[in-house]
């Protein structure tokens, strides 16, 4: 373990993270929130999903340090007496799965239908190009009322897993399309180039061309789209819960609480939505500066 | 969306200078609601807000005027000629927005409309049982049995033109349960003193004055601007920088900053509506829940544990911010049968519902889904995880699913539901509109319309029929405190609280604020 890290260091890559400290701050943030929300049980102090332990008597609190506040509460309360603190860890975790996993399932059939796309051209090329039209013209929400209604049809009585299913599928189905378009465009460059047509000259399957050739090539750009997109899905998923398509509210993630809570900024109860928004500011910026950090560190050109 | 609100202040900018060129004293008011009217069809949706706008557009038989008092809408004068005889008389020279000449056959037209299919408003045409033209201004309606509140129950069902709806394909209702849209959703063809000029939907809705108005207009307005602003805090906002000059609701949190700012007062009062919840009495098993071969909700021990677990005082304090009374019947004391002396709702007990719960099988509660708007009633969603949290205090699992109006009633309105919430304002500030479409058993003429979970109870569906035409106010009376005493004892629904009226407004309108919360703008006066 020591020695895998030790070699990681040493290589080009970590080279790089050690002397950027702005990746190394970055990586920090990511990692403890990353961190309190898989062990979100352990590290909150309290369960703020578990209806039989919400004290109403106790809602919008503010935070311990002003005038009011309880020491129980460290960020305050929101609207049905939860602990901020413990439905900010535990938020950050239904919107980190479904930001992460829905961009994840988007990369996936939006970089390999787009490396098909340009690397094959022809028919299939136009074939997939139209359907990323027709993919475009519809919103996201759109396509998770669809989703949501057939799931609902399907599973009547299904609940939550079923609604973070709808999320993440009706997020990625709208949002591939996007690195399909950028991975056609730089395959369709990539393809002429000379190192290509060597593989090609020398017998290399075509398949193979694609994935350990171009693929590598084109990631580029997607890593920088994918890093942007986790926090576009976090958003789109505070949406589709408050149209009573994704997670209940009564288990609110980090978009709905700061949705709810911005209800409340003009009577002064501030901190129902300062705290959430600070969070998906966090994971939003130090995402992004580590897809930043790590797309100059991938690039040849640089070196 | 910046884009979108300069374009529109570019708009109501240009509107605005060319209504002040016509004429100094007219005045455009722009409004904003929580939510849009679903449509503009007034026989569709029996909802408030609907109402609200489309009673701008069309007009019914009998109406109420500024004091709130009963008084001639397009019938002048109306007379019991025989017990279930009635004389109507209707207003001479009203012409519709399209010019066409008012008649009986409108009125016979809309009757049918109101009571066919697709029709939300069955329960105020399903007394009669035929109409006898007389003329054509003249009409005798003949009920099923003697109704001495008829008239109260004619300010609920709007007359539209006949020869329009022929034209516009639009001869039955828009049916928001099958999602069936027609002309009428769209555009409109009243009587009323605002004509819609422009529709689109969820944006906004223009209404400009009709010059051809039979009736006195006390108001200044030339036009009216409505839009939906769905976001408490941005409605909030769009009355505090002066881009609408009147909204409702104002949110519960914002009162106070609106009555401490120089150019703004609020409107409070005790508004007509009762939220309560429902659940599901009719299925042998229900549709959302893990108990399986058998309906909890029949059990009256389950539906007074779940009323007695509810805090409902707390939720007054916490969510409503005091701003609801906590309710025992299911209509406020300002409605007629309203008895004085059961006042008292089933006190808060976690105990004693988890007691009854264990007695009806349920020591360890179970599992049901709760339906709840999110965008229709003063903190709805809010009350629903209130409830949801009360209710797993006694075991009691809640998978809530809160959702925007226009999916949220074609749902529940189909009975797609095994508990939920919902508002009723007596409209007709009689209980029999209570009784009636709330407390008897489903049938056929509106009867149980609202009653979404089939509540029924033989003896009230006895004393409803009863307190129809019974004309002794006294007996009347007796009647309608039985069967809300009967109803309460069954917990048929669970009544919450009544919600108060909080209209928001600029210090330079000058408005005329119904309990039913109908906003009419031939009221309004801008300064």
């Amino acid at each position: 373990m020591t020695t895998a890290l030790q070699r990681w260091l040493h290589s080009d890559v970590g080279y790089s993270f050690r002397t950027s400290p702005t990746a190394m701050v970055a990586a920090l943030i990511a990692f403890i929130c990353i961190f309190s929300s898989v062990f979100a049980g352990w590290v909150s102090p309290t369960d703020p999903f578990d209806l039989a332990k919400l004290e109403l008597s106790d809602a919008r609190l503010p935070p311990a340090w002003l005038e009011g506040g309880v020491g129980k509460y460290l960020l305050g309360t929101d609207d049905q007496g939860r602990d901020i603190l413990s439905a900010l860890i535990y938020g950050a975790r239904i919107s980190l799965v479904v930001g992460v996993a829905s961009v994840i399932l988007s990369v996936l059939v939006g970089v390999s239908l787009g490396l098909l796309a340009g690397f094959r051209g022809g028919w299939l090329d136009t074939l997939l190009m139209r359907l990323c039209d027709v993919m475009l013209s519809f919103p996201p929400i759109l396509v998770a009322l669809l989703i949501s209604g057939v799931g609902r049809a399907l599973f009547p009585n299904a609940h939550e897993g079923l609604a973070f299913g709808v999320l993440i599928v009706s997020i990625s189905l709208t949002g591939w399309v996007q690195y399909a378009r950028t991975v056609r465009g730089t395959t369709l460059v990539e393809r002429h180039k000379e190192y290509v047509q060597a593989a090609r000259v020398t017998g290399v399957a075509p398949l193979r061309i694609m994935v350990r050739h171009v693929l590598p090539n084109v990631l580029g750009p997607v890593l920088v789209l994918a890093t942007i997109q986790v926090a576009t899905a976090i958003i789109t998923e505070a949406t589709l819960s408050f149209l009573g398509v994704g997670v209940p509210p009564t288990s609110p993630s980090l978009g709905t609480l700061i949705r709810v809570g911005n209800d409340y900024l003009f009577s002064g109860e501030w901190w129902i939505t300062i705290f959430p928004g600070l969070m998906l500011v966090l994971i939003a910026l130090s995402v992004n500066l580590l897809g930043d950090w790590l797309r100059d560190a991938l690039n040849p050109r640089l070196r | 969306m910046r884009h979108l609100t300069l374009r529109r202040s570019l708009t109501a900018l240009a509107v605005l200078s060319a209504v002040t060129t016509l004429s100094a004293q007219a005045a455009t008011l722009k409004v904003a609601n929580q939510g849009d009217a679903l449509s503009m069809d007034p026989h569709s949706l029996n909802e408030t807000l609907q109402i609200s706008v489309t009673s701008n557009v069309y007009e019914p038989l009998v109406t109420r005027g500024k004091d709130y008092k009963l008084t001639g809408g397009l019938a002048t004068s109306w007379k019991q000629s025989a017990p279930t005889v009635w004389r109507f008389n209707l207003r001479k020279g009203v012409t519709f927005h399209d010019g066409k000449p008012f008649t009986a056959d409108d009125v016979i037209f809309s009757y049918e409309r109101a009571g066919g299919d697709g029709s939300d408003m069955k329960s105020y045409v399903g007394q009669i049982k035929e109409i006898k033209k007389i003329d054509d201004h003249t009409l005798d309606f003949v009920t099923k049995a003697p109704f001495p509140i008829l008239p109260e129950l004619f300010t609920g069902w709007m007359i539209m033109s006949k020869k329009w709806c022929e034209e516009n394909q639009a001869t039955a209702p828009v049916d928001r349960r099958k999602g069936i849209e027609n002309a009428a959703s769209f555009r409109a063809n009243g009587t009323g003193p605002y004509r819609v000029r422009e529709r689109q939907p969820g944006v906004r809705t223009s209404f400009v004055r009709n010059g051809n108005y039979w009736g006195k207009v006390d108001g200044n307005v030339d036009e009216v601007i409505f839009t939906p602003i769905g976001n408490d805090s941005t409605r909030i906002a769009a009355l505090l920088s002066g881009e609408v000059d009147v909204m409702d609701p104002i949110p519960v949190q914002d009162v106070e900053r609106v009555k401490a700012n120089a150019n703004l007062k609020v409107m409070q009062a005790p508004e007509l509506r009762v939220i309560f919840l429902g659940m599901d009495q009719k299925r042998d098993e229900l549709l959302f829940s893990n108990v399986k071969g058998k309906n909890p909700f029949k059990d009256v021990r389950v539906r007074k544990a779940f009323y007695q677990a509810i805090d409902i005082e707390t939720i007054k304090s916490r969510v409503m911010r005091g701003a609801s009374a906590p309710i025992a019947q299911m209509y406020p004391p300002q409605v007629r049968g309203f008895a004085p002396d059961l006042t008292q709702r089933l006190p808060y007990d976690v105990e004693a519902a988890k007691k009854l719960l264990t007695e009806a099988g349920y020591p360890n509660g179970f599992e049901v889904k709760m339906n709840c708007p999110n965008d229709r009633y003063v903190n709805d969603a809010e009350i629903c995880q209130a409830v949801a949290a009360n209710l797993a205090k006694v075991g009691v699992k809640i998978n809530l699913e809160a959702e925007t109006k226009g999916t949220y009633f074609p749902k529940i309105l189909r009975r797609d539901t095994s508990f939920y919430m919902l508002g009723w304002t007596a409209s007709t500030v009689d209980a029999h509109n209570v009784l009636y479409p709330i407390f008897s058993t489903p049938g056929d003429g509106g009867r149980g319309q609202f009653n979404l979970g089939a509540y029924s109870n033989a003896k009230v569906d006895e004393l409803t029929n009863a307190v129809g035409s019974e004309t002794d106010d006294k007996k009347r009376n007796a009647m309608i405190r039985e069967a809300a005493k009967i109803h309460m004892d069954d917990v048929g629904h669970i009544p919450l609280h009544q919600q108060a009226l909080l209209w928001g407004m600029k210090k330079n309108v000058d408005l005329v604020q119904w309990p039913d919360n109908i906003m009419h703008w031939k009221y309004i006066s801008v300064k």
